[in-house]
Protein backbone atom coordinates (compact mmCIF):
# COMPACT_ATOMS: atom_id res chain seq x y z
CA UNK A 1 0.00 0.00 0.00
CA UNK A 2 2.93 2.54 -0.21
CA UNK A 3 2.71 4.74 -2.72
CA UNK A 4 4.39 7.58 -4.21
CA UNK A 5 4.08 10.43 -1.82
CA UNK A 6 4.71 7.76 1.54
CA UNK A 7 8.34 8.88 1.79
CA UNK A 8 7.88 12.61 1.86
CA UNK A 9 8.15 13.92 5.06
CA UNK A 10 5.05 14.86 7.36
CA UNK A 11 3.83 18.51 6.53
CA UNK A 12 6.28 20.79 7.76
CA UNK A 13 4.01 23.18 9.35
CA UNK A 14 2.87 20.64 11.87
CA UNK A 15 6.29 19.35 12.47
CA UNK A 16 7.74 22.87 12.95
CA UNK A 17 4.14 24.19 15.23
CA UNK A 18 4.84 20.88 17.61
CA UNK A 19 8.70 21.59 17.76
CA UNK A 20 7.48 25.05 18.72
CA UNK A 21 5.17 23.70 21.25
CA UNK A 22 7.68 21.69 22.94
CA UNK A 23 10.51 24.49 23.67
CA UNK A 24 6.81 26.73 25.17
CA UNK A 25 6.00 23.63 27.56
CA UNK A 26 9.62 23.35 28.76
CA UNK A 27 10.04 27.33 29.73
CA UNK A 28 6.23 27.35 30.97
CA UNK A 29 7.86 24.08 33.08
CA UNK A 30 10.02 26.37 34.29
CA UNK A 31 7.88 29.13 34.84
CA UNK A 32 5.13 27.35 36.77
CA UNK A 33 7.81 25.10 39.36
CA UNK A 34 9.62 28.83 40.04
CA UNK A 35 6.43 30.16 41.05
CA UNK A 36 4.87 27.22 42.89
CA UNK A 37 7.74 27.18 44.78
CA UNK A 38 7.58 30.74 46.00
CA UNK A 39 3.53 29.69 46.41
CA UNK A 40 4.23 26.94 48.53
CA UNK A 41 6.41 28.94 51.12
CA UNK A 42 3.75 31.88 51.21
CA UNK A 43 1.05 29.61 51.43
CA UNK A 44 2.60 26.91 54.29
CA UNK A 45 4.78 29.03 55.86
CA UNK A 46 5.03 32.87 55.45
CA UNK A 47 1.37 33.47 55.74
CA UNK A 48 0.10 34.03 59.36
CA UNK A 49 -2.18 31.69 61.07
CA UNK A 50 -5.88 32.78 60.42
CA UNK A 51 -7.93 34.14 63.83
CA UNK A 52 -10.32 30.95 63.89
CA UNK A 53 -9.02 28.16 61.81
CA UNK A 54 -5.32 28.15 62.74
CA UNK A 55 -3.14 26.25 60.32
CA UNK A 56 -6.32 24.67 58.96
CA UNK A 57 -7.33 27.21 56.44
CA UNK A 58 -3.93 27.31 54.40
CA UNK A 59 -5.30 24.78 51.87
CA UNK A 60 -7.46 27.74 50.63
CA UNK A 61 -4.73 28.96 48.93
CA UNK A 62 -4.63 25.70 46.75
CA UNK A 63 -8.55 25.38 47.00
CA UNK A 64 -9.86 28.37 45.43
CA UNK A 65 -7.40 28.84 42.62
CA UNK A 66 -8.14 25.86 41.39
CA UNK A 67 -11.31 26.71 41.65
CA UNK A 68 -11.22 29.44 39.66
CA UNK A 69 -9.10 28.08 37.38
CA UNK A 70 -11.60 25.28 36.70
CA UNK A 71 -14.13 27.37 35.61
CA UNK A 72 -11.59 29.54 33.61
CA UNK A 73 -10.78 25.68 31.79
CA UNK A 74 -14.70 25.23 31.05
CA UNK A 75 -14.90 29.13 29.69
CA UNK A 76 -12.10 28.32 27.56
CA UNK A 77 -13.93 24.54 26.58
CA UNK A 78 -16.92 27.09 25.60
CA UNK A 79 -15.32 29.01 23.30
CA UNK A 80 -13.32 26.80 21.76
CA UNK A 81 -16.34 24.90 21.40
CA UNK A 82 -17.88 27.82 19.44
CA UNK A 83 -15.37 28.89 17.39
CA UNK A 84 -14.67 25.12 16.32
CA UNK A 85 -18.79 24.70 15.82
CA UNK A 86 -18.65 27.99 13.48
CA UNK A 87 -15.27 27.71 11.66
CA UNK A 88 -14.65 24.03 11.80
CA UNK A 89 -10.85 24.73 12.41
CA UNK A 90 -9.54 21.10 14.15
CA UNK A 91 -7.17 23.58 16.17
CA UNK A 92 -10.05 25.33 18.04
CA UNK A 93 -11.26 21.95 18.85
CA UNK A 94 -7.54 20.46 20.04
CA UNK A 95 -8.06 23.88 22.46
CA UNK A 96 -11.43 23.04 23.61
CA UNK A 97 -10.63 19.30 24.36
CA UNK A 98 -7.31 19.89 26.08
CA UNK A 99 -8.84 22.82 28.43
CA UNK A 100 -11.87 20.19 29.52
CA UNK A 101 -9.23 17.65 29.96
CA UNK A 102 -7.37 20.09 32.49
CA UNK A 103 -10.17 21.57 33.73
CA UNK A 104 -11.95 18.22 34.73
CA UNK A 105 -8.45 17.59 36.68
CA UNK A 106 -8.96 21.05 38.19
CA UNK A 107 -12.61 20.67 39.18
CA UNK A 108 -12.24 17.10 40.82
CA UNK A 109 -9.20 18.90 43.10
CA UNK A 110 -11.19 21.45 44.13
CA UNK A 111 -13.72 19.14 45.00
CA UNK A 112 -11.62 17.22 46.83
CA UNK A 113 -9.77 19.84 48.61
CA UNK A 114 -12.88 21.33 49.24
CA UNK A 115 -13.57 18.17 51.58
CA UNK A 116 -10.32 18.32 53.29
CA UNK A 117 -11.31 21.73 54.23
CA UNK A 118 -14.71 21.12 55.12
CA UNK A 119 -14.14 17.98 57.57
CA UNK A 120 -12.18 20.03 60.60
CA UNK A 121 -14.40 23.52 59.90
CA UNK A 122 -17.52 22.12 59.27
CA UNK A 123 -17.39 18.26 60.48
CA UNK A 124 -18.77 17.37 57.79
CA UNK A 125 -17.06 15.62 54.43
CA UNK A 126 -19.78 16.88 52.17
CA UNK A 127 -22.67 19.53 51.78
CA UNK A 128 -25.11 21.27 49.75
CA UNK A 129 -23.97 24.55 49.15
CA UNK A 130 -24.71 26.03 46.28
CA UNK A 131 -20.93 26.59 44.97
CA UNK A 132 -20.15 22.89 45.70
CA UNK A 133 -23.42 21.20 44.00
CA UNK A 134 -23.05 23.64 41.07
CA UNK A 135 -19.35 22.41 40.64
CA UNK A 136 -20.46 18.94 41.09
CA UNK A 137 -22.86 19.32 38.28
CA UNK A 138 -20.44 20.92 36.27
CA UNK A 139 -17.81 18.25 36.50
CA UNK A 140 -20.89 15.42 35.83
CA UNK A 141 -21.07 17.84 32.60
CA UNK A 142 -17.77 17.74 31.62
CA UNK A 143 -17.38 14.31 32.27
CA UNK A 144 -19.79 13.69 29.60
CA UNK A 145 -17.99 15.82 27.34
CA UNK A 146 -14.66 13.67 27.67
CA UNK A 147 -17.10 10.57 27.63
CA UNK A 148 -19.26 11.26 24.37
CA UNK A 149 -15.51 12.29 22.93
CA UNK A 150 -14.21 8.25 23.62
CA UNK A 151 -17.17 6.87 22.38
CA UNK A 152 -17.64 9.12 18.80
CA UNK A 153 -18.05 6.41 15.92
CA UNK A 154 -14.44 8.95 13.82
CA UNK A 155 -13.00 11.91 15.56
CA UNK A 156 -14.22 14.58 13.95
CA UNK A 157 -17.75 13.73 14.46
CA UNK A 158 -17.16 13.30 18.65
CA UNK A 159 -15.46 16.63 18.15
CA UNK A 160 -18.70 18.18 16.87
CA UNK A 161 -20.85 16.41 19.90
CA UNK A 162 -18.79 17.38 22.23
CA UNK A 163 -18.23 21.11 21.37
CA UNK A 164 -22.27 20.74 21.81
CA UNK A 165 -22.32 19.13 25.19
CA UNK A 166 -19.52 21.77 26.03
CA UNK A 167 -21.46 24.70 24.80
CA UNK A 168 -24.59 23.59 25.96
CA UNK A 169 -22.93 22.56 29.75
CA UNK A 170 -21.39 25.84 29.86
CA UNK A 171 -24.12 27.60 28.95
CA UNK A 172 -26.62 26.53 31.92
CA UNK A 173 -24.28 27.29 34.43
CA UNK A 174 -26.04 30.52 35.54
CA UNK A 175 -29.70 28.71 36.18
CA UNK A 176 -27.72 25.50 37.51
CA UNK A 177 -26.53 28.31 39.91
CA UNK A 178 -29.88 29.69 40.55
CA UNK A 179 -32.34 26.88 40.66
CA UNK A 180 -29.66 25.42 43.49
CA UNK A 181 -29.28 28.48 45.44
CA UNK A 182 -33.71 28.74 45.36
CA UNK A 183 -33.28 24.99 46.39
CA UNK A 184 -31.07 25.51 49.23
CA UNK A 185 -32.72 28.18 50.15
CA UNK A 186 -36.14 25.81 50.99
CA UNK A 187 -33.17 23.21 53.05
CA UNK A 188 -31.15 25.69 54.92
CA UNK A 189 -27.59 23.86 56.02
CA UNK A 190 -24.33 24.59 57.00
CA UNK A 191 -22.99 26.53 54.66
CA UNK A 192 -19.49 25.03 53.41
CA UNK A 193 -16.70 26.80 51.86
CA UNK A 194 -17.43 30.31 53.27
CA UNK A 195 -14.07 32.37 52.21
CA UNK A 196 -16.39 35.09 53.46
CA UNK A 197 -16.00 33.65 56.68
CA UNK A 198 -12.21 33.80 56.73
CA UNK A 199 -10.83 37.04 57.96
CA UNK A 200 -8.30 37.79 54.93
CA UNK A 201 -5.40 40.31 55.65
CA UNK A 202 -2.75 41.57 53.82
CA UNK A 203 -0.41 38.82 54.17
CA UNK A 204 -2.58 36.27 52.82
CA UNK A 205 -4.48 38.43 49.79
CA UNK A 206 -0.86 38.13 48.90
CA UNK A 207 -0.46 34.77 49.03
CA UNK A 208 -3.71 34.04 47.42
CA UNK A 209 -2.45 36.28 44.67
CA UNK A 210 0.75 34.56 44.20
CA UNK A 211 -1.27 30.94 44.32
CA UNK A 212 -3.23 32.09 41.81
CA UNK A 213 -0.17 32.88 39.63
CA UNK A 214 0.90 29.76 40.03
CA UNK A 215 -2.17 27.27 39.64
CA UNK A 216 -2.93 29.65 36.37
CA UNK A 217 0.52 28.81 35.36
CA UNK A 218 -0.13 25.26 35.48
CA UNK A 219 -3.40 25.10 34.13
CA UNK A 220 -1.29 27.35 31.06
CA UNK A 221 1.03 24.60 30.75
CA UNK A 222 -0.90 21.63 31.16
CA UNK A 223 -2.73 23.30 28.37
CA UNK A 224 -0.10 23.78 25.87
CA UNK A 225 1.16 20.04 26.70
CA UNK A 226 -2.13 18.39 25.80
CA UNK A 227 -2.29 20.84 22.78
CA UNK A 228 0.57 20.21 21.57
CA UNK A 229 0.13 16.22 22.21
CA UNK A 230 -3.13 16.40 20.45
CA UNK A 231 -1.03 18.43 17.26
CA UNK A 232 1.30 15.95 17.63
CA UNK A 233 -1.50 12.61 17.29
CA UNK A 234 -3.13 14.69 14.90
CA UNK A 235 -0.10 15.17 12.29
CA UNK A 236 0.67 11.10 12.88
CA UNK A 237 -2.62 10.22 12.17
CA UNK A 238 -2.29 12.03 9.15
CA UNK A 239 1.07 10.10 8.18
CA UNK A 240 -0.49 7.02 8.91
CA UNK A 241 -3.39 8.33 6.78
CA UNK A 242 -1.09 8.84 4.03
CA UNK A 243 0.89 5.65 4.49
CA UNK A 244 -2.84 3.65 4.41
CA UNK A 245 -1.83 1.71 7.69
CA UNK A 246 -4.91 2.41 9.82
CA UNK A 247 -6.28 5.11 10.91
CA UNK A 248 -5.25 6.69 14.73
CA UNK A 249 -7.82 7.54 17.61
CA UNK B 1 -44.67 30.19 9.08
CA UNK B 2 -47.95 27.81 8.61
CA UNK B 3 -45.46 25.90 5.64
CA UNK B 4 -43.02 25.56 8.42
CA UNK B 5 -45.87 24.37 10.70
CA UNK B 6 -46.69 21.64 8.37
CA UNK B 7 -43.66 20.62 7.96
CA UNK B 8 -43.15 20.30 11.63
CA UNK B 9 -46.34 18.30 12.20
CA UNK B 10 -46.16 15.60 9.03
CA UNK B 11 -42.97 14.89 11.29
CA UNK B 12 -44.88 14.68 14.75
CA UNK B 13 -47.33 12.53 12.40
CA UNK B 14 -44.86 9.99 11.25
CA UNK B 15 -43.34 9.50 14.84
CA UNK B 16 -47.07 9.24 16.17
CA UNK B 17 -48.04 6.56 13.42
CA UNK B 18 -44.90 4.79 14.07
CA UNK B 19 -45.58 4.49 17.95
CA UNK B 20 -49.37 3.70 16.88
CA UNK B 21 -47.74 0.66 14.86
CA UNK B 22 -45.71 -0.62 17.74
CA UNK B 23 -46.86 1.22 20.96
CA UNK B 24 -42.88 0.24 22.13
CA UNK B 25 -42.53 4.12 23.57
CA UNK B 26 -45.46 4.88 25.82
CA UNK B 27 -46.42 1.29 26.95
CA UNK B 28 -43.03 0.24 27.99
CA UNK B 29 -41.72 3.79 29.78
CA UNK B 30 -45.08 4.14 31.38
CA UNK B 31 -44.60 0.47 32.86
CA UNK B 32 -41.42 1.97 33.78
CA UNK B 33 -42.19 4.45 35.75
CA UNK B 34 -44.64 2.53 37.54
CA UNK B 35 -42.20 0.03 38.51
CA UNK B 36 -39.78 3.19 39.84
CA UNK B 37 -42.60 4.39 42.21
CA UNK B 38 -43.56 0.39 43.63
CA UNK B 39 -39.86 0.61 44.49
CA UNK B 40 -39.66 3.89 45.63
CA UNK B 41 -42.53 2.74 47.93
CA UNK B 42 -40.75 -0.63 49.16
CA UNK B 43 -37.84 2.03 50.84
CA UNK B 44 -40.45 3.63 52.64
CA UNK B 45 -42.28 1.89 55.80
CA UNK B 46 -46.68 2.20 54.14
CA UNK B 47 -47.95 4.55 55.13
CA UNK B 48 -44.89 6.13 57.29
CA UNK B 49 -44.85 9.50 58.74
CA UNK B 50 -43.58 11.99 56.28
CA UNK B 51 -44.17 10.37 53.29
CA UNK B 52 -45.52 13.16 51.63
CA UNK B 53 -42.14 14.93 52.00
CA UNK B 54 -40.48 12.26 49.78
CA UNK B 55 -43.35 12.16 47.63
CA UNK B 56 -42.96 14.50 44.60
CA UNK B 57 -38.97 13.50 44.64
CA UNK B 58 -39.92 9.88 43.73
CA UNK B 59 -42.81 11.21 41.77
CA UNK B 60 -40.09 13.21 39.68
CA UNK B 61 -37.43 10.52 39.86
CA UNK B 62 -39.84 8.37 38.27
CA UNK B 63 -40.48 10.24 35.30
CA UNK B 64 -36.87 11.32 34.69
CA UNK B 65 -35.24 7.93 34.54
CA UNK B 66 -38.52 6.85 32.39
CA UNK B 67 -38.25 9.77 30.36
CA UNK B 68 -34.87 8.97 29.79
CA UNK B 69 -35.85 5.48 28.91
CA UNK B 70 -38.05 7.42 26.09
CA UNK B 71 -35.67 9.45 24.79
CA UNK B 72 -33.60 6.68 23.81
CA UNK B 73 -35.69 5.46 21.34
CA UNK B 74 -36.37 8.95 19.71
CA UNK B 75 -32.99 9.25 18.01
CA UNK B 76 -31.48 4.99 18.31
CA UNK B 77 -34.63 4.01 15.76
CA UNK B 78 -33.90 6.14 12.98
CA UNK B 79 -30.28 5.24 13.81
CA UNK B 80 -30.89 1.62 13.42
CA UNK B 81 -33.51 1.82 11.01
CA UNK B 82 -31.29 4.18 8.48
CA UNK B 83 -34.04 6.89 8.31
CA UNK B 84 -31.86 9.57 9.89
CA UNK B 85 -30.52 10.56 6.30
CA UNK B 86 -33.90 10.16 4.62
CA UNK B 87 -35.12 12.77 7.37
CA UNK B 88 -31.94 15.07 6.96
CA UNK B 89 -32.50 14.89 3.25
CA UNK B 90 -36.16 16.28 3.79
CA UNK B 91 -36.17 20.21 2.37
CA UNK B 92 -36.79 21.10 5.59
CA UNK B 93 -34.97 23.34 8.09
CA UNK B 94 -33.04 21.42 10.77
CA UNK B 95 -34.81 23.45 13.42
CA UNK B 96 -38.39 21.99 11.86
CA UNK B 97 -37.10 19.11 12.45
CA UNK B 98 -36.16 19.24 15.76
CA UNK B 99 -39.16 20.67 16.36
CA UNK B 100 -40.75 17.59 15.52
CA UNK B 101 -38.80 14.94 16.72
CA UNK B 102 -39.20 17.18 20.21
CA UNK B 103 -42.95 17.26 19.80
CA UNK B 104 -43.57 13.89 19.24
CA UNK B 105 -41.14 12.91 22.30
CA UNK B 106 -43.26 15.61 24.28
CA UNK B 107 -46.74 13.84 23.10
CA UNK B 108 -45.33 10.58 24.56
CA UNK B 109 -44.22 11.76 27.82
CA UNK B 110 -47.37 14.01 28.58
CA UNK B 111 -49.41 10.48 27.68
CA UNK B 112 -47.41 8.59 29.96
CA UNK B 113 -47.59 11.29 33.13
CA UNK B 114 -51.55 11.73 32.44
CA UNK B 115 -51.65 8.05 33.46
CA UNK B 116 -48.43 7.94 35.80
CA UNK B 117 -49.50 10.76 38.56
CA UNK B 118 -53.32 10.11 39.21
CA UNK B 119 -51.70 5.98 39.77
CA UNK B 120 -48.68 7.95 42.21
CA UNK B 121 -51.53 9.54 43.87
CA UNK B 122 -53.70 6.31 44.09
CA UNK B 123 -50.38 4.33 45.44
CA UNK B 124 -49.16 7.44 48.19
CA UNK B 125 -53.34 8.25 48.97
CA UNK B 126 -52.24 12.25 47.45
CA UNK B 127 -54.81 13.80 45.36
CA UNK B 128 -54.84 11.99 41.57
CA UNK B 129 -54.49 15.09 39.65
CA UNK B 130 -54.53 18.32 41.22
CA UNK B 131 -55.53 21.31 38.79
CA UNK B 132 -52.52 23.55 40.39
CA UNK B 133 -49.93 20.75 38.75
CA UNK B 134 -50.85 20.85 34.86
CA UNK B 135 -48.95 23.69 34.42
CA UNK B 136 -45.99 22.55 36.33
CA UNK B 137 -45.78 19.17 34.66
CA UNK B 138 -45.92 20.86 31.24
CA UNK B 139 -43.61 23.14 32.04
CA UNK B 140 -41.08 20.94 33.51
CA UNK B 141 -42.08 18.09 30.77
CA UNK B 142 -41.08 20.53 27.80
CA UNK B 143 -38.00 21.59 29.42
CA UNK B 144 -37.17 17.53 29.42
CA UNK B 145 -38.25 17.04 25.91
CA UNK B 146 -36.38 19.98 24.62
CA UNK B 147 -32.76 19.13 26.80
CA UNK B 148 -33.65 15.04 25.99
CA UNK B 149 -34.13 15.53 22.34
CA UNK B 150 -30.99 17.29 21.60
CA UNK B 151 -28.56 14.87 23.95
CA UNK B 152 -30.51 11.85 22.71
CA UNK B 153 -29.66 12.96 18.79
CA UNK B 154 -26.17 13.29 20.53
CA UNK B 155 -25.99 9.95 22.00
CA UNK B 156 -27.40 8.33 18.97
CA UNK B 157 -24.65 9.25 16.92
CA UNK B 158 -21.91 8.12 19.73
CA UNK B 159 -20.77 4.42 19.90
CA UNK B 160 -22.70 3.31 23.58
CA UNK B 161 -25.88 5.01 22.87
CA UNK B 162 -28.02 4.06 25.69
CA UNK B 163 -25.19 4.15 28.10
CA UNK B 164 -24.44 7.63 26.96
CA UNK B 165 -27.52 9.38 26.55
CA UNK B 166 -28.44 9.50 30.83
CA UNK B 167 -24.79 10.77 31.41
CA UNK B 168 -24.90 13.73 29.33
CA UNK B 169 -28.86 14.76 29.83
CA UNK B 170 -28.91 13.77 33.84
CA UNK B 171 -26.46 16.60 35.13
CA UNK B 172 -28.14 18.87 32.75
CA UNK B 173 -31.85 18.34 33.83
CA UNK B 174 -30.74 19.67 37.50
CA UNK B 175 -32.34 22.66 37.36
CA UNK B 176 -36.07 21.20 35.55
CA UNK B 177 -35.70 18.04 38.34
CA UNK B 178 -35.50 20.77 41.55
CA UNK B 179 -37.76 23.14 40.25
CA UNK B 180 -40.40 20.33 39.29
CA UNK B 181 -39.97 18.45 42.45
CA UNK B 182 -40.29 21.93 44.37
CA UNK B 183 -43.19 23.33 42.69
CA UNK B 184 -45.23 20.16 42.84
CA UNK B 185 -44.03 19.70 46.66
CA UNK B 186 -45.41 23.22 47.44
CA UNK B 187 -48.90 22.33 45.84
CA UNK B 188 -49.36 18.77 47.12
CA UNK B 189 -48.86 20.51 50.34
CA UNK B 190 -51.61 23.11 49.32
CA UNK B 191 -49.65 26.27 49.55
CA UNK B 192 -50.55 28.81 46.79
CA UNK B 193 -49.02 30.07 43.55
CA UNK B 194 -46.95 33.05 45.64
CA UNK B 195 -45.06 30.38 47.00
CA UNK B 196 -43.95 28.71 44.14
CA UNK B 197 -43.44 31.49 41.79
CA UNK B 198 -39.92 31.37 41.53
CA UNK B 199 -40.09 27.43 40.80
CA UNK B 200 -42.58 28.16 38.10
CA UNK B 201 -40.10 31.29 36.52
CA UNK B 202 -36.65 28.66 37.00
CA UNK B 203 -39.23 26.27 34.75
CA UNK B 204 -39.79 28.81 32.03
CA UNK B 205 -36.44 30.38 32.08
CA UNK B 206 -35.14 26.58 31.24
CA UNK B 207 -37.33 25.90 28.82
CA UNK B 208 -37.01 28.92 26.80
CA UNK B 209 -32.55 28.79 27.20
CA UNK B 210 -33.10 25.18 25.95
CA UNK B 211 -35.77 25.42 23.27
CA UNK B 212 -33.34 28.04 21.62
CA UNK B 213 -30.15 26.53 22.34
CA UNK B 214 -31.44 23.15 21.35
CA UNK B 215 -32.75 24.24 17.97
CA UNK B 216 -29.65 26.21 17.38
CA UNK B 217 -27.29 23.28 18.12
CA UNK B 218 -28.97 20.53 16.87
CA UNK B 219 -27.68 21.05 13.00
CA UNK B 220 -24.27 20.51 14.37
CA UNK B 221 -25.37 17.02 16.26
CA UNK B 222 -27.06 15.56 13.23
CA UNK B 223 -24.59 17.13 10.37
CA UNK B 224 -23.16 13.95 8.94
Amino acid sequence: MVDARAGQRPSPRVEGRAAGLGWGVGALLVATAAVMVVALYMALVWAPPERLQGQVYRIFFFHVPVSWVAYLAFAVTFAGGLAYLRSGRASWDRAAAASAEVGVVFTTLSLVTGSIWGKPILNAWWGWDVRLTTTLVLWLIYLGYLMIRAYAAEQAQGARLAAVVGVVGFVVVPINFFSIRLWRGLHPGPNIGTEGGLEIEGAMAATLFVSLAAVTLLYITLLVARIRLRSLTDAVGEIKARLGVGGIR
Amino acid sequence: MTAILGKVGAIVWKDVLAELRTKDIVLSVGVFAVLVIIVFNFAFQPGAQGIGAVAPGALWVAVVFAGVLGMNRAFVLEKERGTLPGLLLCPVPREAIFAGKMAASLLFMLLVEAAVVPLFGVFLGLPLFPPALVPIVLLATLGFAAAGTLFSAVAASSRSRELMLPILLLPVLVPVILSAVGASAAVFAGEPFGEYRTWVQVLIGFDVVYLVLSAWVFEYVVQE
